[in-house]
């Protein structure tokens, strides 16, 4: 459009400041470079700036889409490679720097060594008359330092409760109960024989003589090797055994869920109420009421005992209750 | 320094075998290669406390026949920190293989890139 | 004794670099069942007999128990199933 593009000279400063507060900008239309050309011409320009733009997106949408197909094609395989480099690589830099520490530590088996101070002295020298344990490691874990053995029970009854949480079947809120029980009965007996008459034969003699052995250890903990921990894990192999040869009715007739939680949650709050105390003295430790025997009986040595019992049954059920739940989905 | 090493044979062996489970570990794929790697980490750092304990030409730490010196027995200390480690061990274990075992029923598969890719699928 | 001692640390080693090595899961397992074993007996070596009868116990016991179930679990047990690995 044309116009015209004179500035009026008679306008004086305050019209053309009025002009400008009403927004009427004194425009200078430069004449655009097409005002010349006719229709058709004007039609064939445009068919070829539109061909000139779709070239244009066409050569974008290519790169965009290797740009997308990249990690597929070859991001993946490269970082594959640079991975395995780079892992093989941190692995010898951290074994290098191990040895090289090793290589500046004591001799072995020395008796100058660091680590064989004053604490360890007070151990071996009173500890059998302050624990009445004779084995000096029960009596350390279990009187000097029990409550490290507190928190470690609290550890594997939580990683019982967490495998609990993640493999229990049979807890939904909808109609889908019976069918997940019915596909895990059906998993259960698909591979092995029922009633395998050599299992059966030999648990009916082994079983026994695991659980005497376990309760053995349990009990003469503070005698002679063992403890809780040991004693505990050989009672759960052994209840491991018993379900596998006799199948689940059986075991359920003496153990079930309420066994698990009376029998753990009987355990931990003994234990609990016997030494956390510490939580308000700190490191001084309080008389027990229970008096210390002779060394060497079975009834000496105060507390250990019944703390050896209660680790003991918080142990056997914790892998009884593993072995369960993985294999069935429910106690 | 290979003379040292070879003195101290017991924590050369156990830091070889820190460094063969942590290999696994980053570099299989496969879920179940993984958990026994760490594993093996364990156990080689559990053989390293104890034979940090030991003296040459000593007993077990059980008091018999009355001698309570302290130069007949060898340390017990290092025992009992292994002693509930091996007992954490087998807790983590147990957790991790029912996690396996979540996973494969979700996504049918133990490769871990194919599990991460096809979450990652669904969550766009 | 030491002859015995380094015969066992080197059994130790080839089991763990066998266990990372092999493709079947199920041999993977049984030698790390192995491997807990020789553990076992080293740490009878080092004069700490609680902590050979809970390895024992645990380690060569309860852990490869969990293991084989939850290969049964996964349905890895039919023996030609390779999982892919590396």
């Amino acid at each position: 459009m044309k116009k015209t593009n004179e500035k009026r000279s008679w306008d004086s400063g305050w019209k053309r400041f009025l002009r400008w507060l009403n927004g009427e900008s004194p425009i200078e239309y430069k004449s655009s470079p097409e005002w010349h050309l006719t229709d058709e011409e004007l039609k064939e320009k445009y068919q070829e700036d539109m061909k000139h733009a779709e070239k244009v997106h066409k050569e974008e949408e290519n790169l965009y889409r290797r740009y997308q197909q990249w990690p597929d094609k070859k991001g993946i395989p490269l970082y594959e490679k640079i991975y395995k480099v780079f892992a093989v690589a941190v692995c010898l830099i951290v074994m290098v720097s191990l040895l090289f520490t090793v290589s500046g530590l004591m001799e072995f088996g020395n008796p100058e060594n660091p680590v064989n101070n004053e604490v360890s002295r007070r151990y071996i020298e009173e500890g059998l008359q302050e624990t009445g344990a004779v084995n000096i490691v029960t009596g350390m874990i279990l009187d000097y330092r029990a409550f490290d053995t507190f928190g470690e029970s609290h550890v594997l009854f939580i990683a019982a409760t967490c495998v609990f949480m993640i493999l229990r079947v049979g807890i939904g809120k909808d109609k889908n109960i019976e069918d997940e029980k019915a596909r895990e009965q059906e998993n259960d007996r698909l591979y092995e024989p029922k009633n395998d008459k050599i299992l059966q034969k030999v648990a009916f003699i082994v079983v026994p003589i695991i659980f005497i052995f376990g309760i053995y250890v349990i009990l003469f903990g503070h005698l002679g090797p063992g403890g809780g921990f040991s004693g505990g894990a050989i009672i759960g192999a052994g209840l491991i055994l018993y379900l596998e040869a006799y199948g689940f009715k059986k075991t359920q007739r003496f153990f079930t869920l309420k066994t698990f939680r009376i029998v753990s949650l009987t355990g931990l709050l003994t234990y609990a109420a016997a030494k956390s105390y510490s939580f308000y003295t700190g490191a001084n430790h309080i008389e027990s009421i229970i008096p210390l025997g002779t060394p060497g009986h079975i009834l000496s040595s105060g507390l250990i005992l019944v703390l050896n019992i209660c680790v003991g049954a918080v142990v056997a059920c914790t892998m009884y209750g593993f072995y369960v739940l993985f294999r069935k989905g429910d106690f | 320094m290979a003379a040292h090493l070879l003195q101290n044979y017991y924590e050369t062996v156990a830091v070889i075998l820190f460094s063969i489970g942590f290999t696994t570990l980053l570099l299989h794929r496969n879920m179940i290669k993984k958990i026994i790697g760490l594993n093996i980490m364990d156990t080689a750092v559990y053989l390293f406390l104890a034979s940090k304990g030991y003296i040459e030409g000593r007993m077990a730490p059980i008091v018999t026949g009355g001698i309570q010196d302290m130069e007949a027995y060898i340390n017990p200390i290092p025992a009992g920190l292994v002693l509930t480690g091996i007992v954490v061990s087998v807790s983590v274990t147990a957790v991790m293989l029912a996690l396996t075992i979540r996973l494969y029923r979700r996504y049918g598969s133990l490769d871990i890139d194919e599990i991460t890719m096809k979450a990652r699928k669904e969550e766009n | 004794m030491k002859l015995i001692e380094f015969i066992l640390l080197g059994f130790l080693v080839i089991c763990a670099i066998t266990t990372c090595l092999s493709r079947n899961l199920l041999t993977s397992v049984v030698i790390f069942m192995s491997y807990s074993l020789i553990m076992a007996i080293i740490w009878f070596l080092l004069q700490s007999p609680d902590l050979a009868i809970t390895e024992a116990a645990v380690g060569a016991g309860v852990t490869s128990i969990l293991f084989f179930v939850t290969f049964k679990k996964i349905g890895a047990m039919k023996g030609d199933d390779d999982e892919e690995d590396k």
